[in-house]
């Protein structure tokens, strides 16, 4: 037997994967780099506070960041109580089966459909069936059904990720099957399903194709004060501003990135916070 | 007094025949072990005592099994749960503190008492109070494997159950925490009645006053454990404490 073949193939193998990672991080760090340098100089505390405006140096993205959160925080409350009740009826109380199987597969593809696609339901549904016009709750209810697959499979797998032992170690001490479920699974799961969650929502707030399709404003000049009201997102104001002809309305738009990115990467550090704060109970070996 | 009297109790995984008709008595505040080759039906047998089968599906039960009188294929699973502890094969902790651990089974079945003293009293009666006194708020998974299989024993007793059923609860222990469990059963067997699926015939012969052979599915002889191992009346049961098969 040669082994010097062997271990040049190792090594070979090693120096792939190595070209693969640095691939990915190359460009992501040009397109970081590019940004800031793009962006940095518009920065100031006016972008934050000051509403849009068509001259570049009074331009701000306030009503922007305020619809952001408010689409964060209603998307949130009518995703996360449906997708993990949903998620707890098809682990715990489905029984396996045709059913079981035909349901998944279909909640699979639809986290895989193109997110405009969610638009053009949200347009048929919530405004032209149901009329909620071009507001903060259709465009909620609309980012809901996005990211509602994701929130149901990342917490099916996080609930069927509880081992059957706790399961039944719950059983043999005399508890019902929703004290068991809501006492044992779910918070042993809490930690997989909350990470599911924060991603999701950080998926929702980066979306703009379907918030276009229902005719989110690009151009406003108030906060909303109601969910009925008419708002507008960051990734809009960034889209909205890249499309215009002058240089500096793009660099704006890049510092708008700047902001959206801030966002997003604390929320994913909140991710990780929360997981690490759940698993305290976790076998330290 | 008997505790369990069990009625030409069959169980069926499907249409294969895993407990085959079996008939026995299960006396008050004796350690009943239950002996056998793998796969001979006798960890199914004991889960059908405190009705754990009942999660497995297209497994169907014949015959009757009585808890005290009551004929637990009648009664309520989760009543007869609270009457009965159960200790599995590998410990299984809950991923809580250990104090919480103690408490959960009686907290949720809306037990009134003094919680701390409850804590105390299930780890002193396990031998692990003196261990994990001064740290009742850690979590359980950090306890070595003797120590958490202990903890599960002292949160079956918490339910302050008539009976423990204990399915092979040494064999991923090492010897001198087997050793510990051991004595814990005799300690215990005062106050409890106990079940012990075991196949290590050397500690049924240990820790048990009465003792039943299975194989492959059927009862093969059933009887006081020092007659059994001394002058056991089946063939069978003779060739498999003298290590001829199993």
């Amino acid at each position: 037997m040669n082994f010097s073949w062997r271990y040049q193939k190792n090594s070979l193998f090693k120096l792939f994967t190595l070209l693969a990672a640095l691939f990915s991080l190359i460009a992501l760090t040009t397109l970081l780099v590019h940004i800031l340098h793009e962006g940095w100089q518009y920065l100031s505390p006016q972008l934050l506070k000051n509403f849009p405006s068509r001259f570049p140096h009074k331009a701000g993205i306030y009503p922007a960041i305020m619809g952001s959160l408010w689409l964060m925080i209603l998307t949130f409350f009518i995703a996360v109580p449906l997708g993990l009740l949903s998620a707890l009826y098809i682990e715990e109380y489905l029984p396996k089966g045709k059913w079981k199987s035909l349901i998944m597969v279909n909640i699979k593809n639809l986290s895989s459909m193109p997110s405009i696609i969610y638009g053009l339901l949200g347009l048929a549904i919530f405004i032209h069936t149901l009329g909620f016009d071009h507001s903060l709750l259709s465009g909620a209810l609309t980012l809901s059904l996005l990211i509602l697959p994701m929130i149901i499979i990342t917490a099916t797998e996080a609930i069927r990720a509880v081992p059957k032992s706790l399961r039944m170690a719950s059983f043999a001490l005399g508890a019902e099957k929703h004290q068991v479920v809501f006492l044992q699974v779910l918070p042993a799961a809490l930690p997989g399903i909350l990470t599911g969650i924060i991603l999701s929502l950080s998926r929702a707030i980066g979306e703009t194709a379907p918030l276009i399709v229902i005719g989110a404003a690009t151009y406003i000049s108030f906060t909303p004060e109601s969910i009925m009201d008419p708002f507008t997102v960051i990734p809009l104001q960034i889209y909205s501003w890249t499309s215009r002809p002058q240089a500096e309305f793009h660099h704006l738009a890049a510092s708008a990135i700047i902001v959206l990115m801030i966002l997003l990467f604390s929320l994913n550090l909140l991710a990780v916070f929360i997981r690490n704060h759940f698993q305290k109970y976790k076998s330290r070996l | 007094m008997t505790v369990f009297d069990i009625k030409n109790f069959s169980v069926f995984y499907g249409p294969k025949e895993a407990v085959k008709s079996v008939s026995l008595k299960i006396k008050k505040n004796k350690v009943t072990a239950v002996i056998g080759p793998s796969g001979c039906g006798k960890s199914t047998f004991l889960r059908s005592l405190n009705r754990m089968n009942d999660f497995i599906p297209n497994l169907t039960t014949k015959g009757e099994i009585f808890f005290f009188k009551e004929n637990i294929q009648k009664t309520n699973p989760v009543d007869l749960r609270r009457k009965i502890g159960m200790v599995f094969q590998r410990p299984n902790p809950f991923p809580k503190s250990i104090y919480k651990n103690i408490i959960w089974g009686p907290k949720i079945n809306g037990y009134k008492c003094n919680w701390d003293e409850l804590v105390e009293t299930s780890l002193q009666k396990t031998g692990l109070w003196d261990e994990v006194k001064d740290r009742l708020n850690d979590s359980a998974l950090n306890l070595s494997g003797g120590q958490q299989q202990r903890l599960c024993i002292a949160r079956a007793i918490a339910m302050n159950p008539d009976v423990i059923l204990m399915d092979e609860p040494c064999s991923a222990l090492d010897p001198a925490a087997t050793a510990r469990i051991e004595d814990l059963i005799e300690e215990l067997s005062q106050n409890y009645t106990i079940l012990i699926v075991t196949h290590n015939m050397q500690q049924a012969a240990r820790v048990s006053e009465e003792t039943a052979f299975f194989y492959n599915g059927q009862l093969i002889e059933f009887g006081a454990t020092k007659d059994l191992f001394t002058k056991p009346k089946e063939k069978r049961t003779e060739d498999y404490i003298t290590g001829r098969f199993g």
